[in-house]
């Protein structure tokens, strides 16, 4: 093989005497990209952290071009060509295009003040480059997040970077826009530029990749073409087992309707009907904007309905705020966590009881800890929620654990429904079917479940089922004998399908 | 022997989680060097008096803070209730009731502060910045300037009223032990209560308390209410010890306040911070404008002095927080 440009050897990070790395060794080869895959806390973060000078190795050495390197910061990297961009995109949402592309490197005049002509101008070549058609002056929170990935593409490039970090690039993007995105990295890649492609997605891995590099419990576990790969073997190489079986299927006895909704109607949905039955799972699938998320989001009390009605155990009830929506028993585990499914600077335990905190006090708001500190020991152990204790911090556990927390948070109000919203997102292969296995617990109990996923697969193991979402409307039902991938996709896209 | 290496390093790991209480402790060792007169009892019991009012101010910044709030209008809410209060005491009513009627004016304007930012959706800076001008107007206004005297009341109530801010239980000032209630019911509620929880958890993460299903209104108007109350209670301790209510009483105090409880490691963001911390950053400022008294250093160059040592001691916390 050739000379890497890039070379980790033997980096070991410890953060106050934890061991997060421990002798990995990472390469980046010219004109390839690698891939960096692992579970959620494998180290793949922390890692790229290192490379980039935002955080310092305990040990170990990197070389760049095949010189030792020592970056103190982001800055230092970025002048010797190397840029990251990470999966919250770190944009200014309230300054143009051009503007964040040059942020901190505006071209000045020979007066000091800054040349907006050239900025501009060099600012559209850069985008013409990426065929992004946008005017560079449009400020960055109008354009869409797929647009906006590309304007951090854009930035990359103008400050001639030769090795580009993408972390979960297509997180937020749709299938179109993933298309474009992966043209712009086989141009980089043919213009001799070398990319690190942090993903989950396997699919995209075999897509786009040259080689992958997996590690496992900040382990370093194998280097590898991706053409002597497989996804099995890349599944077995990041948990270190072999996965059968991803949906395990369980089936129960139906009861009553948990939950009925009739005619649901605001500005997000449409006419939305439909019923849960108790001990059901009803899988909500769709394309990104087709107004799932907003559908369980207005069901919940977030979202003001204008019109419509919703039936819990066949009475109509009021539902104004979520406080309602828990007082009748909807319990809603959100798809986004960090925002607001869950709290990262409060711990476990506190996580757990936030939403039925009522049951561990006192006739006088007193606080019961020894129940709630039970209670939270027994979801720990029960989900096998990985975690140093009770009182850790939510913010210092991976991906997937706090998926968990967040489910056991929902769970501990003791829901009659409950609205799972991409109860698998960002949480790693391993998580997912223990998630799968708790979900299907829930099922058994007699629960009444509404599951929004974008992962078609995880819609068809799992729901008893489906129904698609098309431009705010339930475009179609669909039962299990019926559903597939082609005839959710075809319902997704509004071509409906002959039954 | 490996203890000896364990105990250090634990008293390292105590010192970096308790960086308030460190520069506290360095600053009474310091002064009781420096000057033979600072470790006396008298001396003590007289920074704790003189901190109470701050103490009890910063105590209701403090649950503002926490919420990712501000309260600058204390200072008013101190000057007004102070003046009602002379003036109830000044018409021979009831130290009780006055107390109880002041208490309560305090509160409501403290849940007027969280009504505007709930309901109102006004930034906490800014809606407790224009109560505060409002109030201290009213104030003006009510007084027209003039000192309001306790003392043209039936002697018995006057001094009845006096004790709150000048009596003695057991050989020590009244304020102290009113300072000590509020730390005790605030840590209380804070800790061991569900309002408590929420008080973090809103300041934490707003969104996600909505989503889990509790009234964050409710908790704004709590908290705000009760840094008003706390304000009051402030303002009759103060009218108390001086028998007369200014209306300039208290201008500047939310600043003192502000500085306790960052001071005392409560970060600006909200959701992080303790009442013992506060306690702590109340005792430091307390313990600062006593030691430049004590050396002699000219007024004008005691707030140099104060800002210095503030800057110094939330420096050396940051430092702390940023070396991850």
């Amino acid at each position: 093989m050739t000379e890497p440009i890039v070379a980790m050897k033997n980096i070991t990070k410890e953060f106050s005497g934890v061991t997060v790395l421990k002798d990995v060794n990472f390469h980046i080869y010219e004109g390839k990209i690698m891939a960096l895959i692992g579970e959620n806390g494998a180290g793949k973060s922390t890692l790229m952290k290192i490379l980039t000078g935002v955080y310092t190795r305990t040990s170990g050495e990197v070389l760049l071009s095949g010189k030792p390197v020592n970056f103190q910061s982001i800055s230092d990297s970025q002048e010797q060509g190397i840029a990251i961009i990470h999966q919250e995109l770190n944009l200014v949402g309230d300054l143009s295009i051009g503007e964040n592309i040059f942020l901190g490197r505006e071209p000045v005049s020979a007066a000091g003040n800054i040349n907006w002509k050239r900025l501009y101008r060099e600012a559209e070549q850069w985008l013409e480059k990426l065929g992004l058609h946008e005017n560079p002056r449009t400020l960055v929170r109008d354009i869409s997040v797929g647009k906006q990935q590309l304007v951090e593409i854009a930035k990359a490039l103008s400050l001639d970077a030769k090795v580009i970090i993408m972390d979960e690039p297509t997180g937020a993007l749709t299938v179109s826009e993933t298309e474009k995105l992966f043209e712009v990295i086989r141009d980089l890649r043919a213009q001799g530029r070398s990319i690190v492609y942090i993903s989950h997605r396997l699919n995209e891995i075999f897509e786009i990749c040259d080689d992958v590099t997996v590690l496992r419990d900040g382990r370093f576990i194998g280097e590898k073409p991706v053409t002597e790969l497989d996804e099995d073997a890349i599944i077995e190489m990041m948990v270190g087992r072999k996965l059968e079986d991803q949906y395990p299927r369980v089936h129960c006895e139906m009861g009553d309707t948990a939950l009925e909704v009739k005619g649901l109607t605001n500005r997000f949905v449409q006419g939305a009907s439909f019923r849960v039955r108790r001990g059901e799972i009803v899988g909500i699938a769709g394309l990104m904007g087709a107004g799932r998320t907003e559908l369980a989001r207005t069901i919940y009390g977030i979202y003001k309905a204008d019109q419509g009605e919703i039936l819990v155990e066949g009475a109509p009830v009021k539902i104004h705020c979520p406080t309602d929506a828990l007082k009748q028993g909807i319990a809603y585990v959100s798809e986004d966590r960090k925002a607001n499914g869950i709290i990262l600077g409060m711990s476990v335990r506190e996580n757990i009881s936030l939403a039925s905190l009522k049951r561990f006090c006192g006739k006088m708001g007193n606080l019961h800890h020894r129940q709630e500190e039970e209670t939270a020991r027994e979801y720990i152990k029960g989900m096998s929620i990985k975690t140093s204790g009770s009182r850790q911090l939510l913010k210092y556990l991976s991906g997937g654990n706090q998926q968990k927390v967040s489910l056991a948070k929902n769970l501990n109000v003791e829901p009659r429904v409950l609205i799972l919203d991409e109860p698998t997102r960002g949480v790693d292969v391993g998580a997912k079917k223990e998630i799968y296995e708790l979900i299907n617990q829930f099922k058994q109990k007699g629960m009444s479940i509404l599951m929004i996923s974008s992962e078609i697969p995880e819609i068809l193991g799992m729901s008893d089922r489906v129904l698609v979402m098309h431009e705010g409307k339930i475009a179609g039902e669909l039962s299990m004998e019926e559903a597939s991938q082609e005839s959710i996709m075809s319902l997704a896209v509004g071509k409906g399908v002959e039954k | 022997m490996t203890t000896p290496s364990i105990n250090k390093k634990s008293l390292l790991e105590f010192i970096k989680k308790n960086k308030p209480l460190v520069v506290l402790l360095i600053l009474v060792v310091v002064m009781s060097i420096m000057n033979d007169r600072f470790l006396t009892p008298g001396n003590l019991l007289t920074i704790l008096r003189q901190s109470s009012v701050n103490a009890v101010i910063a105590t209701g910044m403090t649950f503002a803070i926490l919420i990712g709030g501000i309260d600058l209008s204390v200072g008013s809410v101190m000057a007004i209730c102070g003046a009602i209060a002379a003036t109830m005491i000044n018409s021979g009513i009831d130290v009780w009731l006055t107390v109880l009627a002041v208490l309560v004016l305090g509160l409501g304007i403290g849940a007027a502060n969280g009504i505007l930012i709930s309901k109102g959706r006004l930034q906490p800076f800014i809606a407790t910045l224009g109560t505060m001008t409002l109030i201290r107007g009213i104030t003006l206004v009510y007084t027209q300037g003039k000192p309001i005297s306790t003392t043209g009341a039936e002697p018995e109530i006057t001094k009845a009223f006096a004790f709150i801010g000048k009596g003695y239980i057991l050989g020590i000032p009244v304020p102290i032990y009113i300072m000590i209630f509020v730390f005790v019911a605030a840590y209380y509620v804070l800790m061991h209560t569900r309002t408590g929880r929420y008080v973090y958890s809103l300041g934490s993460n707003e969104e996600a308390t909505i989503y889990s299903g509790i009234k964050v209104d409710r908790i704004k108007v709590f908290v705000y209410g009760a840094s008003g109350t706390l304000a009051a209670l402030a303002g009759i301790i103060m009218t108390a010890r001086l028998g007369s209510a200014q209306a300039t009483t208290g201008e500047g105090y939310e600043l003192d306040a502000i500085a306790a409880v960052v001071l005392g490691g409560t970060s600006m963001a909200g959701g992080v911070g303790t009442i013992f911390g506060t306690a702590v950053g109340a005792l430091i400022i307390g313990i600062l404008s006593s030691a430049l008294n004590l050396l002699r250093v000219p007024s004008y160059y005691q707030n140099v002095a104060k800002g210095v040592v503030i800057l110094i001691a939330v420096l050396l916390d940051r430092q702390q927080k940023a070396s991850r």
